[in-house]
């Protein structure tokens, strides 16, 4: 392997005393540090693109049929989103929380806030799967076996179609998130990370960050349609 | 230079060393060479559609299995050929060569980008052997959503698939271009071939989520039965061509932009100038990108959408062609007065050159509302966009091959044969797609392959010239293949170009460089260089 030759200051890979974690083609840890964050936002860039695709279809259906809109969202129980609201809100503070201990050197506490996160996501999910169940019993899953009285029924079940892709999607994202944060925690837990380097878990939190507020805007969208009843 | 240096080729051998390789020069040639089987596949597909168009009855293939070729060859050169051609195979190459770097920025992540590209062109691959597909590869609803039988879904998952290896690409790509530079490599030192991926990698970015969660949406409609685009249920089946088309404008842009990227490195170096209006041609590929995203609808002129957005993406579209007509200018203003050095790589570019010019003339003519409505879904269109695409992305990217396959491989290719092959390509492809501008304003519909007996004639003439055509690409293949084995050494720098890529040995080493480059000069400081050529 004919390794390059340093010639300028801070080119660490000739120099003794280079990080573990840099990798050869960085020059310095802050040069990595800068190139994983950015790749991180540029990657929820492209999130917040693929999900615009469906609050756009959301917008267009909903000015089209606000009575269906209306009928439809009030069969969600607005209780258990509520509930899973903060669930999720919480679960961002944990996951704050776990950046800044790994941020300050503790892997200990990096450790159990994540753990802590996970639970609390882990908690989010059982919830939406006792509410998808609800549907699944009332025949409101799209589809051939899809019931919903009166005339709104079309329209409902574009509803109805929105609203599994999305939280269906949400959930997605959420469960690929555990499995990103066990990583994590078996590396805190590993004492992999210091106060120097702690990059992964700082762009696991922009991920977490990222997905909660995916729930933040469904909510409302997706809930409080028309709690106040000027369509009923 | 010692007998064998030390390179990126020979340093380790075996086929893992390969498959499991992070260094941005292999993953190039890896897909270099994906990205060709893609080509003679999507080329087999091209040349029964042109085989069956010789005769007016439809003689050589059914109704269904002409829908599947037509289908299959669009999908496959689109998704496989022209979105990775140069970005993900030149791009990687000389990217972070162009930059002073060792690696791109995420080197794991670009071997991943390879892998996923790989697996979707599996999947795709596997859903035309079991059957095909035949929906255009527009997959507009409700045929791909219900009508169809064919295998959409299949299709469908691969191009989502790949759709990730388009976007890890391109981020990687920001990231690099952002993070990696070498020391006093500022922006506008860039060469413009990396402002030209940078554009592109914006379009990546952007756009590609929206297809995918277009075909996402498209698949749990036509799998799970769900309705969002079902007008039966109120769904509006337009919906689905607005998100299509957001994202597949602008992937027009991901074809073509790099390739002038390209184009521009190309023509500065065989004119021993230094680029006219740098600037302008650095901020005009990332207008194009941006005004890319707000064209859309301009393939929409016939769906009802309403008459006075059209009035609006009309005249969006036109402006778009403001910042290409800057490039076209800034190219033929940088060969005036040059010492122009008539080497294979700008014989391709030349060629590049005349055809785009026609395909972006045409292109205003389709955007015109009035005519659009009389050459919409005519071989006009079809006309129009081989020249963008074929003519000006495959030039393009067969000018960029050209320049630095010394780089590459470290061997010099014939240049007679590169002259031959592409004066016939040139020569084949005017023939091909320039009937089909008078075959499309006749009223010749694409997508049939029947055809009233007035068309034969420039029918079999677009034949000809495809098989003039075929015959082009196979001599560059085996020139090209000819001189791995027989061609001459290239030394560093076979063409006195400028650009950091060239200062390092060829093929290059591991690592890119012996030393950190530092750059102290502007790009294309050809004026300077006292090297005669020639």
């Amino acid at each position: 392997m004919g390794d390059a030759v340093a010639v300028h200051g801070g080119h660490g890979d000739a120099h003794a005393h280079h990080h573990p974690d840099l990798q050869h083609h960085f020059d310095t840890l802050e040069q990595q540090h800068e190139a994983a964050t950015l790749g991180m936002w540029l990657f929820l860039i492209t999130e917040v693109l693929f999900f615009g695709g469906l609050f756009l279809a959301y917008m267009l259906y909903r000015v089209w049929y606000p009575v269906a809109w209306a009928e439809a969202s009030r069969e969600l129980d607005i209780v258990l989103g509520a509930f899973n609201t903060a669930v999720l809100i919480g679960s961002s503070l944990t996951m704050a929380l776990a950046v800044r201990a790994a941020q300050t050197g503790k892997q200990r506490a990096t450790v159990v806030w994540i753990l802590l996160t996970m639970t609390l996501g882990f908690v989010f999910l059982i919830v939406k799967y006792f509410e998808y169940k609800e549907k699944f019993e009332h025949h409101h899953v799209p589809g051939p076996n899809f019931v919903f009285e009166g005339p709104e029924a079309g329209p409902a079940q574009i509803y109805f179609s929105l609203y599994f892709l999305m939280t269906g999607l949400h959930a997605t994202h959420m469960i690929i998130g555990f499995f990103i944060m066990a990583v994590i925690a078996w590396m805190a837990h590993k004492k992999r990370f210091t106060p120097e380097w702690y990059t992964p878990v700082e762009i696991t939190g922009l991920y977490w960050h990222f997905v909660d507020i995916v729930w933040i805007f469904l909510f409302p969208l997706l809930y409080l349609v028309d709690r106040a009843g000027h369509f009923a | 230079m010692a007998s064998t240096p030390l390179t990126y080729l020979n340093h380790e051998h075996s086929v893992a060393s390969w498959l499991l390789t992070k260094d941005h020069k292999r993953i190039g040639v890896m897909y270099l060479v994906v990205v060709t089987l893609a080509f003679f596949l999507g080329g087999l597909f091209a040349t029964l559609i042109r085989l069956e168009l010789a005769t007016p009855a439809g003689d050589l293939l059914s109704n269904d299995d002409y829908n599947k070729m037509f289908t299959m060859h669009g999908v496959v050169m689109v998704f496989f050929v022209l979105i990775p051609a140069v970005p993900a195979i030149l791009g990687n190459f000389v990217l972070p060569l162009m930059l002073g770097a060792k690696d791109v920025a995420f080197p794991k992540i670009n071997l991943l980008s390879w892998y996923v590209f790989v697996i979707g062109f599996l999947f795709t691959v596997y859903a035309m052997v079991t059957g095909g597909v035949d929906t255009g590869w527009t997959f507009y609803t409700p045929y791909s959503s219900r009508a169809s039988n064919s295998n959409v879904m299949m299709t469908g998952i691969g191009v989502f698939i790949t759709g990730f290896s388009s976007i890890l690409t391109g981020l990687n790509f920001m990231v690099t271009i952002h993070r990696m530079r070498a020391p006093g490599l500022t922006w506008f030192r860039l060469p413009l071939f990396v402002w030209a991926v940078y554009a592109t990698s914006l379009v990546q970015i952007l756009g590609t989520p929206v297809i995918a969660i277009t075909v996402l949406a498209l698949a749990v409609e036509r799998g799970l039965h769900f309705g969002i685009f079902d007008a039966a249920l109120g769904g509006d089946p337009v919906l689905f061509q607005h998100m299509f088309w957001f994202y597949s404008h602008p992937a027009v842009y991901i074809m073509i932009l790099p390739p002038m990227g390209a184009i521009s490195e190309v023509i500065a170096c065989f004119s021993r100038k230094s680029i006219f209006g740098y600037s302008f041609v650095a901020f005009s590929s990332l207008a194009i990108a941006i005004f890319g995203f707000l064209v859309w609808a301009h393939h929409m002129f016939v769906s009802g959408i309403s008459v006075y957005s059209a009035l609006v993406f009309s005249f969006l579209t036109y402006a778009v062609a403001i910042p290409s007509a800057v490039k076209t200018f800034n190219w033929t203003a940088t060969m005036y007065k040059g010492a122009i050095w008539l080497k294979a790589p700008m014989i391709w570019a030349i060629a590049f050159l005349a055809l785009f010019l026609v395909g972006g003339l045409t292109g205003l003519f389709t955007a015109a509302l009035g005519v659009d409505v009389h050459i919409h879904d005519t071989y006009f269109v079809v006309a129009h966009f081989h020249f963008i695409m074929v003519g000006g992305a495959v030039m393009g990217f067969f000018a960029g091959l050209h320049f630095w396959w010394p780089k590459i491989t470290g061997r010099m290719y014939s240049e007679i044969w590169a002259k031959v092959a592409a004066i016939v390509v040139l020569a084949g492809f005017i023939l091909t797609f320039g009937p089909q501008f008078i075959l499309g304003y006749l009223g010749m519909p694409r997508r049939y392959h029947v055809y009233p007996d007035e068309f034969q004639v420039l029918n079999v003439l677009s034949s000809a010239g495809a098989s003039i055509l075929a015959v082009g690409y196979l001599i560059v293949g085996i020139y090209l293949m000819a001189s791995l084995f027989k061609g001459k050494h290239a030394g560093a720098n076979p063409w006195h170009a400028t650009g950091l890529e060239w200062t390092t040995q060829s093929p290059p080493l591991p690592h890119n460089f012996e030393v950190q480059p530092i750059v102290t000069r502007e790009a294309y400081e050809y004026s300077s260089q006292e090297v005669t050529v020639g």
